[in-house]
């Protein structure tokens, strides 16, 4: 079996167990093991995000927990706000609609990392992934000392916000809709890959000078890049908020932006299900170590240090072999 | 007499001390394929960075077809028509020869913001770039990637891509490098016949293949053009002779 | 505000700036050798301040300990150096992130394992205890020395790098690899010794501060942050810059801080203003940071051309 059929069978094979491990969990009435599953899929879509910057175009970003955060703190203050009749500014309600917070959650995502990427991209190498973590500490220490919103304590989301047509208070309607949202994410990841843009994206990481030669400037598809890969990372921000009911800056430390990095590298950088494959390891190396010892991290670090010195590629690299580019 | 196509006015760039292009002018006419030569280190990478616009020149121009391209970026030099090749190839290594020849397509249609349609379903980009890729007896090695192919086929398709952008003028460096003599020899043969589509401007060491090629020349040393004119004018230049002497000796 | 204030609150900012310096030395030498971005550098800033807080409470001695913390976080250094980042030099930046990423999680982890979860304490050393008068301002005499340990091995490592046959072979390192290969010098024992110097100097300062703070797991990484906006304000490899950009961070931090919620209270009087300048205080040297990277990509003190 070639490589490219390899992947896509282990593609499936995570589709369907995503979806068939919780709801297996739903008829036996584990709703933790539904709300793991969750936490997965939200977790590989915000990795999706990254992975369009990093992956395809690679651009070490150093501070999508920026996005994260971003996302967190739209559901957050909206959510807030329709709790309490209290308008956002004024004359502008609060919402507990979904759709409309991701909406929002995507449209400031991608101007907050416009404004980012076109600065941050003028530098290259270690100066851009610095560049990124300080737009992200901005972030960070902006929410951790802006007091209106609960400063370094969080903000609550007492009541989770409203889907049409499901009850998002069930774990298992929860499930449904970031599964659904994971596999949109994917797909738009496989489309913009395949694309034209995808094709000069991937061209400029491997060789920016020769894009240039040909007339493809790097400057503006990376930037287009960019901001993508921020919104989709926003979108998931504002479902992790949902999911937790609960927006704090710890969204926006710079140890998230490592941990959704961490996810690619585990996963498999640029690979379309990479992000799924690095999130249900870490989620499931989380839990299970976890429940073995406190010092769970101390192993973490030691497979993380294992797979960069040793099996670039991740999980999907070490099954599927190589990327295969056409 | 016709508008040259690629035209250097006054050209200056300095390193430091280094004077590394010297008030360089030189035209590129029509038809013509124009070859720069020099001994190492006399300043004919620092002047193809000057046209391609990888390098900013210190005073002087740079027009294309009668337009000022000096303050453009490189990209934007070669969305108007300037098909330059790497003396080192420089291809996308993860792609396969046909993937570089149709992103070099895309790029020349100036459509790399699409997002939905993927373009191996291209069939137009498709058959374009294997046309192409055959042109150059590439053919056969369309899927393979572009990092496995053997040093002469890098050099063809370096070829291919800068067809595959159909420049206003080509500025090929050093396209012979590395290649053996029966390489050299096809390369020469296919080059012959490319001025036809667009003129020329060589940067190469292999003298037998300039003087096979050349319809001008031009002789860079110290960053300054010593001297300009037909392959036999070249021939008979003492001071060329004198720079020449004991490295090259010309045929 | 008084003057008095005031002045202490920009001792506090020098202090703070040359701890930074310490901390940043390290970094900057490593990449500028190296070419190497080391995020656990942090993690040897922790170390000494461990090592120091328990050989100091076992023997009662912070000068004991001191000299443990260093000498940990330099065979720490070394070890790392020998048995992971040796591997790393010829990767690409974003490995070098993540396998230092790891090795933070892997040395916080080891430093719970061995010192437990609570937090130590370390004690200020008592010849250094109780405040000293500048004229206008009583300041703490302990703070005083970290400025004066500042300078001094400033100066010192100035004269390393400046004086030293070791230092003439870490600057030929920094602009060509190949000469001092071509020198005879052993590249593999600089690199180690290279990297064991700046671990020191972060066990150094990790000891120093670990006496005004407690001593925990996560102590290093805010600092670590820090360390880095420091250099690339001062430009990646220069020493010359991680002064300058320890002290501007360190001074800029301290003060915007210490002014800004004051300056926004007088103009709009009101306490949500406060918020906003404390808000605005702590973003201040990240914006300084990216202002430096939009107008000087390279920093203020590029390293190389």
């Amino acid at each position: 079996m070639d490589n490219t059929r390899k992947e896509w069978l282990l593609n499936a094979l995570m589709a369907l167990a995503l979806f068939g491990v919780p709801l297996w969990a739903l008829m036996a009435n584990e709703p933790f093991i539904i709300t793991l599953a969750t936490r997965i899929a939200i977790l590989a879509i915000a990795a999706v995000g990254l992975n369009i910057a990093l992956g395809l175009g690679g651009m070490v970003s150093f501070g999508h927990a920026l996005y994260l955060g971003l996302g967190g703190y739209v559901a957050g203050i909206a959510a807030h706000h329709a709790f309490n009749g209290t308008p956002i500014l004024a004359g502008i309600p609060g919402t507990n609609q979904m759709l409309v917070i991701w909406a929002i959650a995507m449209v400031l995502s991608g101007a907050i990392a416009a404004i980012v990427g076109a600065l941050s991209l003028r530098t290259s190498g270690i100066f851009f992934i610095m560049i990124t973590l300080a737009f992200a500490q901005m972030g960070f220490f902006f929410t951790l000392s802006w007091p209106a919103y609960g400063g370094e304590d969080g903000l609550p989301i007492f009541v989770r916000n409203q889907f049409p047509g499901l009850n998002t208070a069930r774990p298992w309607d929860l499930f449904l809709i970031s599964y659904g949202v994971l596999m949109v994410a994917l797909v738009i990841f496989a489309m913009l890959r395949a694309a034209r843009f995808g094709a000069a994206l991937m061209a400029i990481r491997q060789n920016p000078d020769r894009a240039a030669a040909i007339g493809i400037s790097p400057f503006g598809i990376k930037l287009v890049g960019f901001i993508l890969s921020g919104m989709i990372t926003g979108l998931a921000g504002a479902m992790m908020a949902d999911l937790t009911r609960f927006v704090s800056p710890a969204m926006m430390a710079w140890t998230m932006s490592g941990e959704l990095i961490v996810i690619i590298i585990l996963g498999g950088v640029g690979r379309l299900f990479g992000p799924v494959a690095g999130a249900a390891i870490l989620v499931g190396f989380e839990v299970f170590f976890g429940g073995l010892t406190e010092h769970w991290k101390l192993w973490l670090g030691l497979v993380l240090l294992a797979v960069v010195l040793f099996a670039r590629g991740g999980l999907i690299g070490l099954i599927a072999g190589r990327a295969q580019n056409g | 007499m016709a508008d040259p196509v690629l035209d250097l006015r006054g050209l200056s760039r300095a390193f430091g001390a280094l004077k590394a292009t010297d008030d360089v002018s030189l035209t590129l006419m029509p038809g013509e394929t124009h070859a720069l030569i020099g001994p190492n280190g006399a300043g004919k990478s620092t002047l193809m960075g000057l046209v391609s616009g990888k390098i900013a020149p210190d005073a002087g121009e740079v027009w294309l077809e009668g337009q000022n391209i000096t303050g453009l970026s490189v990209a934007k030099r070669a969305a108007l028509g300037l098909g330059r090749s790497f003396q080192v190839s420089s291809l996308i290594p993860e792609y396969s020869a046909q993937r570089n020849v149709m992103l070099a397509l895309q790029a020349r249609q100036g459509h790399s913001y699409r997002f939905l349609k993927p373009v191996m379903r291209d069939r137009g980009l498709r058959d374009t770039a294997r046309a192409i890729l055959a042109r150059v007896g590439l053919d056969a090695r369309a899927s393979v990637e572009a990092a496995v192919l053997s040093h002469g086929e890098r050099r063809l398709l370096e070829i291919a891509v800068a067809l595959a952008l159909k420049p206003r003028c080509f500025l090929l460096d050093e396209p012979m490098a590395g290649l053996g003599s029966e390489g050299t020899a096809r390369l020469v043969s296919f080059l012959q016949n490319l001025k036809d589509e667009a003129p020329i401007l060589l940067v190469e060491h292999d003298m037998d293949a300039v003087f096979r090629l050349a319809d001008r020349i031009s002789v860079l040393v110290y960053g300054r053009i010593i001297a300009t004119g037909t392959v036999d004018e070249i021939r008979a230049n003492a001071q060329v002779r004198a720079v020449y002497l004991g490295e090259e000796t010309p045929a | 505000m008084t003057l008095a204030l005031f002045l202490e609150q920009m001792l506090n900012g020098v202090q703070f700036g040359l701890m930074l310096f310490l901390m940043s030395a390290g970094l900057t030498l490593v990449f500028g050798v190296m070419g190497l971005i080391n995020l656990a550098h942090g993690s040897l800033y922790m170390i000494g301040a461990f090592l120091c807080a328990a050989i100091a409470s076992a023997t009662g001695n912070f000068w004991l300990g001191l000299a443990g913390g260093i000498a940990a976080a330099a065979a720490a250094g070394a070890l790392i150096e020998v048995v992971v980042i040796r591997r790393l030099y010829a990767r690409d930046h974003l490995d070098q992130v993540l396998a230092t990423f790891a090795l933070i999680l892997i040395l916080s982890e080891a430093m719970r394992l061995i010192f437990g979860p609570f937090p130590l304490y370390l004690n200020v050393p008592p010849v250094l205890r109780g405040t000293v008068n500048l004229g206008i301002v009583d300041y703490s005499l302990y703070r005083l020395a970290l400025i004066g340990f500042g300078i001094a091995v400033a100066v010192g490592l100035w004269l390393l790098i400046t004086k030293t046959r070791l230092g003439i072979r870490i600057r030929a390192g920094e602009s060509d690899r190949e000469m001092i290969a071509a020198l005879g010098v052993n590249i593999r024992v600089l690199y180690t010794v290279v990297f064991a110097l700046g671990a020191a100097l972060a066990g150094l300062a990790g000891a120093l501060v670990g006496a005004i703070q407690s001593v925990q797991v996560g102590m290093g990484e805010p600092v670590l942050i820090l360390a880095f906006v420091v250099i690339v304000i001062g430009g990646i490899g220069s020493i010359k810059g991680a002064m300058v950009g320890a002290l501007l961070v360190g001074v800029i931090d301290t003060m915007g801080r210490f002014l800004l919620p004051r300056v926004f209270a007088t103009i709009f009087d009101a306490s949500a203003a406060a918020g906003t300048g404390a808000a605005l205080a702590s973003m201040l040297i990240y914006l300084l940071m990216a202002l430096v990277l939009i107008f000087r990509p390279k920093g203020l003190f590029p390293a190389h051309g």
